[in-house]
């Protein structure tokens, strides 16, 4: 209002956005200050545990729909930009849109909001006393920030937000395996983090300005600085993010030691933030950069998903089981990249979706498992379909989604990818991915006959303790969400369809873009 | 720690040091200072406290928990991102007020609160980390 009169050194009116803004434009910011602000609220309240999930199912509630609206306008009128405090793009910091970020944000506020649901049961009193609620908020204000964010420091700021509320989440409940876990993954996962900063380093040495629409037409416009390098620092710490071969070993490590909502959560969102970046740096800010690589990134497609499947049908732990299937999944998505085509971008797009979904519904399934049945164990399992044949129909619906049959969300990003990788003429590259999808169909579908099929172990029955009524509302809820939302893209492909086009198009042409950031020209 | 000397000395030490604190943070605007720096004195003079006296006192003496304070401080600076909402300016945008109270033109802005927020959320968590590092050596 009042700015430029306080001061009297400088004229503030050339630094600043002039735009006015309208309430609408506030959805954009949503994602990230809601879930932040009662973050704080419910740390404020950290003795009132009975409220903290109240507070934090109406928030991601509120963000869902709020992330729906942003989603249909996106749509409608292209990418949704906002500069904090008015400060003009190249230097301050922007929040922008487009339908990639909004396509994931969406898809992760509704999995947050889900694993409340289910939380509101499975987090006992040491893990709400200990800050459960709060941790669940910021991560999911850290994932939508590093989703909508448009400047390479503040997205390298939003992994740090994300990365230490997940080390809080890992080790809550303070237990032997889950410190042990939160080892490997805290390491792994800062040097990640350290190699992106490096590479950020490096980018604003080379350009001098870390915004990435300024970034995108400054790279246009250079020629022979040594952009491989970057790219390939960028590709390198985003691999690692995303638990690609071989970076992978903390995922596999660590996943299957905390309360399994964190699980769910962490295999639903932290490898796909790494896939996200992946894209929008190497893909939208480097071009070419898939290109220079694409010999690494197919090998890396290949025995990620290859290792993934045969991992997961090596284990017997049923987390651990997932957790491999998550590398498959990030294997697929590179699959891709590594094509590098837009159909490609398109399918991988598609799979992050699908895959967050798939992956935090078999998480929340397998908690479920673990509860009725008493171990996570393959060994020991048994007896689920006679108890509860409905929660076994959940099941069966997401090995079918996650082995990528019709008609169900895995299908089309998988046909897509089959199809992109045969007309980019990798005929290998198709076969070790359908492979490896079989073999995770086999994996899980593994865990579905011990766990359901299967009534007896050694001619005794397996004894079953029967979820209350409450935990039935508690658990099989979130999970029917689930599958309901993973059937509906399946029937109805095409909004998803449609909105992972407009990502993949985003990515490789990002005109629209640049233009919504810098309403006043390069 | 408990030399006579430091004991007798701390409880002023600490009144300063959190008075000091407090221009900082206010200070903090167009020179050098803020809530980060202010938080940071803040949390020190905690820490000084708390060898003098031991944590217990420094403990009932801040009522709230650590935790409680850093909660506050980023719930506040949160908040005083959203008066931009009804300005129709971007979130953060800072926006500015000057009433005269008694005489005197005050300078009071959304920017100030973010500091506050800022403040509290430092000495919250510096001074939890300092309280907590100090009960282990008892």
């Amino acid at each position: 209002m009042a700015d430029e009169t306080t001061s009297s050194y400088v004229d503030l009116s050339v630094a600043y956005v002039d735009a006015t803004v309208q309430a609408a434009d506030y959805l954009v910011v949503l994602p990230v200050i809601g879930p932040l602000i009662m973050s704080a609220f419910c740390l404020m309240l950290r003795r009132q545990q009975h409220v903290q999930p109240w507070i934090a199912g109406i928030t991601l509630g509120a963000v869902f729909f709020g992330n729906i609206a942003l989603a249909l306008r996106i749509m409608e009128s292209g990418p949704v930009f906002m500069a904090m405090g008015r400060w003009l793009p190249p230097f301050g910091i922007s929040f922008n849109a487009d339908a990639l970020s909004v396509l994931m944000t969406l898809t992760a506020s509704l999995v947050s909001l889900v694993c409340v649901f289910y939380s509101a049961k499975s987090v006992d009193g040491d893990g709400r006393r200990y800050g459960f609620y709060p941790f669940l908020l910021m991560l999911t204000a850290g994932v939508s920030g590093a989703f909508l964010t448009a400047d390479l420091f503040n997205l390298y700021v939003w992994f740090e937000v994300l990365l230490i509320s997940s080390f809080g989440l890992i080790v809550l409940g303070n237990s032997h395996a889950q410190l042990d876990g939160a080892v490997k993954y805290a390491f792994l996962n800062l040097v990640a983090t350290t190699l992106f900063l490096i590479g950020i380093g490096y980018t604003y040495g080379l350009f001098g300005t870390l915004n990435m629409a300024d970034l995108t037409l400054r790279i246009a416009e250079s020629d022979g600085l040594p952009l491989g390098t970057v790219a390939l620092l960028f590709i390198f710490a985003f691999a690692m993010k995303a638990a690609a071969f071989p970076l992978n070993f903390w995922l596999p490590a660590s996943y299957h030691t905390p309360n399994i909502v964190t699980s769910a959560l962490f295999a639903a969102l932290l490898t796909k933030v790494g896939i996200y970046a992946l894209l929008r740096v190497a893909g939208m800010l480097l071009p070419g950069s898939f290109d220079t690589f694409q010999e690494v990134l197919i090998w890396v497609a290949a025995l990620t998903s290859l290792l993934g499947a045969a991992g997961a049908l090596a284990s017997t732990d049923i987390r651990k089981v997932l957790g491999f299937l998550v590398l498959s999944g990030i294997g697929a998505m590179f699959v891709g990249i590594a094509v590098v085509s837009p159909d490609g971008l398109r399918g991988a797009v598609l799979y992050a979706v699908h895959s967050i979904l798939v992956m935090a519904a078999l998480y929340l399934a397998a908690g479920v498992i673990g509860r009725m049945t008493g171990s996570f164990d393959l060994h020991s399992v048994g007896g689920l379909y006679r108890a509860h044949p409905f929660f076994a129909a959940l099941f069966l619906i997401l090995v079918f989604a996650i082995s990528g049959l019709p008609p169900f969300s895995g299908f089309w990003p998988k046909v897509i990818l089959v199809r992109s990788s045969m007309d980019a003429g990798e005929g290998w590259l198709t076969a070790a991915y359908l492979v490896s999808s079989f073999i995770a169909m086999i994996a899980i579908g593994r865990v579905w006959l011990f766990a359901f099929w299967r009534d007896d172990l050694d001619g005794t029955r397996i004894a079953i303790t029967p979820l209350t009524r409450d935990e039935a509302q508690a658990y099989i809820t979130p999970i029917a969400i689930l599958v309901a939302v993973i059937v509906g893209i399946g029937l109805i492909a095409d909004p998803a369809v449609h909105m992972a086009s407009a990502a993949a198009i985003g990515i490789i042409d990002p005109s629209a873009y640049i233009t919504s950031v810098s309403p006043v020209g390069p | 720690m408990n030399t006579v000397i430091f004991r007798a000395l701390a409880p002023y030490l600490t009144t300063l040091m959190m008075l000091f604190s407090v221009f900082v943070l206010l200070r903090g605007h167009n020179e050098p200072g803020g809530g980060f720096i202010g938080g940071l004195i803040a949390a020190s003079a905690l820490a000084i406290y708390g060898i003098s006296n031991g944590v217990p006192a420094v403990r009932r003496a801040i009522w709230a928990h650590p935790i409680h304070l850093a909660g506050t401080g980023l719930f506040i600076s949160g908040l005083s991102g959203l008066p931009s909402l009804f300005a129709n300016v971007p979130f953060l945008t800072g926006l500015w007020v000057f009433p005269t109270i008694l005489g005197v033109e005050l300078k009071l802005s959304t920017i100030l609160f973010f500091d506050i927020g800022v403040y509290m959320v430092v000495l919250g968590t510096i001074g939890g980390i300092a309280l907590t590092l100090e009960e282990r050596e008892d």
